[in-house]
């Protein structure tokens, strides 16, 4: 099977319309025909990632890569990137604002679950410059 | 346990997805913090919330959950119900506050994960 290509842009600020491209990706997943525990945890992921680059970078846009044996999702931004990339791995700690969180995120749980529920996951963020997080979803 | 039961055990009214409710649910997950919906849920599929945004509905689907109910009488918009009937999930409204509405649930014989 030739690798499966798919991209979809993610608009900043949209904070209600956040979810657009997860939802699209995750349609597309399952009418691909992957296990159903796969496509919720690929969707899990995106989402986290989509709802962050609303949040903290404007926007960005997301690849996702289809292979025989695994999903590799990259969500790319050109936001603030990530000072302390360490802090921001513990579940708990949130730069949120209070509107964020009035909404039920910014608890600090983004970049945890998206470790929690992909096979491996890779960050590279430059303050001032931006963040792509990479993360890859075994099939099977 | 099937869904019109759970619409009669809150007293709930159904928004949308009338024609759903032979459907089966297994377990129940309750929480306003969308953030831990994501985190710990697993086979669950139905939503207790208090929370009413479009985020309620792209978390449910994320998470293949096919029930949302809104606890403390509180109404979603016709924007979130849309986005709802698109994904054929069931949206209801019940009176009962969380903790009675989890607990009525719960001693009906639904559990959590």
């Amino acid at each position: 099977m030739e690798t499966i290509k798919l991209s979809y842009p993610v608009e900043g600020g949209d904070f209600i319309g956040a979810g657009e491209a997860s939802s699209q990706m995750k349609m597309t997943l399952k009418k691909l025909g992957l296990p159903s525990d796969v496509v919720r945890r690929a969707a899990i992921c995106m989402y986290e990632g989509e709802i962050n680059m609303v949040i903290h970078a404007d926007g960005g846009f997301a690849q996702v890569d289809v292979d025989l044996d695994q999903i590799t999702l990259r969500m790319v931004d050109h936001g603030p990137g990530i000072p302390n990339l360490g802090q921001a791995m513990e579940e708990g700690f949130s730069t949120a604002g209070p509107e964020v969180r009035s909404l039920g995120f910014g608890a600090g749980m983004g970049l945890p679950n998206m470790k929690r529920y992909s096979d491996e996951m890779d960050i590279e963020t430059e303050v001032g410059k931006g963040t792509t997080v990479t993360m890859r979803i075994r099939i099977g | 346990m099937r869904l019109s039961q759970v619409k009669e055990i809150l007293h709930a009214t159904v928004l949308c997805g009338e024609d759903r409710l032979e459907d089966e649910i297994r377990s129940v997950c309750g929480s306003d913090f969308l953030s831990d919906v994501l985190a710990y849920v697993h086979e669950e599929n139905l939503l207790l919330t208090g929370m009413v945004n479009p985020q309620v509905v792209r978390t449910a689907e994320m998470t293949d959950i096919k029930c949302i109910v809104f606890v403390r009488g509180k109404r979603p918009g016709e924007d979130i119900l849309k986005l709802a009937r698109d994904r054929g999930m069931v949206i209801m409204t019940t009176g009962e506050r969380m903790y009675s509405a989890c607990g009525l649930l719960y001693t009906h014989g639904l559990p959590g994960s």
